[in-house]
């Protein structure tokens, strides 16, 4: 359902991505593990064209979007409805309510009708765990909540594939389980997943394939087992190594 | 002056008390129907062009920001009073008349525009990435992120700084005496060139002054407390 070819992505003179070959089946949760700078969350922005790639291409759900061309406004924009994604920072609107923030997309981009954006925020957030937190703002909750409302906020945009970068690693050890069985749960439920994350114990128990990437490559793809058991590649091995 | 003469008089005090009394009405006339009103329309314009301002600065077209460093710079770089006096006599003297009032509006609107500008383009500026990314994020467009999440978020930052233009202004609209608008400060000025009462009719002005800017700073306190409502403190 996603294929990623030859995707690349320069900065300046830098070159982060350096031709990401690619391919993830609906349903499926990828987990992505690699060294800082590796690339992994420029990956993930270039999925969701908060970062123009340099060129490649990516189809996710039928929709092929070639970077090698400048990308017309509007295809970008019918693209990026495909995945929505969850930051490592939350990046929630601290000036709206949990409900607005999660209404906002359904609402203000979707045009949906505020009763049933409402309705939907509502379900979301009883899903997340936050059916009483409807009207609290943003700083009045923990940070593990926060994250829950990002991830609400994302799913109501009924994206094809779900981003996250890093969602647990600016919270508290404490609060990262409950954040991880939302993100179990949602797993659960066949949503397509891309989970970039250091939480290796997510990758095992959860992840059906886990990416390695180092210097703005994929080294390796292998099943949860397979990669913490017997890694194929050297670099691989001691990243891991390095990890325990 | 009254404190020279040290012996009591009642006469005298009678005078000042009547003075100051009858001079009231016309001064807060002048307050009402100029000096409110101007700072009013000037605030209104000039923040309109103010936030049109930031925007250009902060736009990706070079052309728009030039234009608005040069605009930003010219203002910033001229006394208000010169800038007021090019506007009425200096247009005025090639057959351009703009009557005192509507003078006073364009002068004034440009200064605050110039002004804010800055303000706003900090305030814009001190929103984090991560606000823009997630707005881009839930696939709203440039507009909408300045309409929806950046703008709502910079109007808390600025409201402190806006407050010390917007009382900055209701103190200069007195130079509009200068282009004769009968704003307060030029009935004071009028009332003073009748009765010699100089002392005395400047203080009542620089009291009403005073109120009105204690009025605003009260404003001021309920604007921040009520979008104080989504940050921790
Ligand atoms: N906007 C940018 N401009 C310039 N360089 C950038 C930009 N974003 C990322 N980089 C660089 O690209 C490289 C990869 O960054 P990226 O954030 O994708 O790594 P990462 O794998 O997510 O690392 P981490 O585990 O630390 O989050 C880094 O060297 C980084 O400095
Ligand atoms: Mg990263």
């Amino acid at each position: 359902m996603i294929s990623i070819n030859g995707l690349h992505k320069q900065f300046g003179n830098l070159e982060v991505l350096k031709g990401i070959d690619l391919q993830i089946n609906k349903g499926q949760v990828i987990t992505v593990i690699g060294p800082s700078g590796s690339g992994k969350t420029t990956l993930l922005r270039c999925m969701n064209i908060l970062e123009v790639p340099t060129s490649g291409s990516i189809t996710i759900d039928g929709q092929t979007t070639d970077f090698s061309n400048t990308v017309h406004k509007k295809e970008i924009d019918l693209f990026r409805r495909k995945s929505a994604m969850v930051f490592q920072h939350y990046n929630l609107f601290p000036h709206m309510t949990v409900l607005q923030n999660v209404m906002e997309g359904p609402m203000i981009v979707k045009k949906i009708s505020k009763v049933e954006a409402r309705k939907k925020a509502e379900q979301l957030l009883n899903k997340v765990g936050l059916g009483d937190k409807f009207d609290f703002y943003p700083h009045q909750l923990s940070g593990g909540q926060q994250q829950r409302v990002g991830i609400a906020r994302a799913l109501a945009l009924e994206p094809k594939v779900m981003l996250f970068d890093e969602p647990t690693s600016a919270l508290d050890p404490e609060l990262v389980g409950e954040v991880l069985q939302v993100m179990k749960d949602l797993a659960g439920e066949g949503i397509t997943m891309v989970v970039v994350t250091h939480e290796m114990r997510f990758a095992k128990d959860v992840a059906d394939e886990i990416i390695f990437m180092d210097q703005g490559k994929i080294i390796e793809r292998s099943k949860p087992i397979d990669m913490f058991t017997h890694p194929k590649e050297e670099r691989t091995k001691q990243f891991l190594n390095l990890l325990q | 002056m009254f404190w020279n003469n040290f012996s009591y008089d009642p006469d005298k005090m009678q005078r000042y008390l009547d003075i100051a009394q009858s001079s009231l009405l016309p001064l807060l006339e002048g307050a009402v129907v100029y000096t409110l009103p101007l700072t009013l329309i000037t605030f209104v314009l000039g923040l309109t062009l103010a936030i049109l301002t930031a925007l250009a600065r902060i736009s990706t077209i070079k052309p728009l920001q030039w234009i608005a460093r040069f605009y930003v710079s010219a203002i910033r770089g001229t006394p208000l009073l010169v800038q007021l006096f090019i506007l009425f006599y200096g247009l005025g003297s090639v057959g351009i008349v703009i009557d005192p009032f509507p003078a006073a509006v364009i002068g004034f609107s440009l200064n605050v525009g110039a002004y804010a500008s800055e303000v706003i383009r900090a305030a814009i500026l001190s929103i984090p990435k991560g606000q823009w990314e997630a707005a881009q994020m839930i696939g709203m467009s440039y507009s909408q992120t300045l309409r929806r999440v950046i703008l709502p978020q910079a109007t808390r930052v600025s409201i402190p700084p806006l407050s010390n233009t917007f009382i900055g202004l209701v103190k200069d609209t007195s130079l509009a005496s200068a282009i004769l608008v009968t704003e307060m400060f030029r009935r004071a000025q009028e009332i003073a060139a009748f009765n010699y009462e100089v002392l005395l009719l400047y203080t009542e002005v620089a009291i009403l002054y005073w109120i009105i800017c204690f009025l605003l700073s009260l404003v001021q306190g309920r604007l921040e407390r009520r979008f104080d409502r989504y940050v921790s403190r």
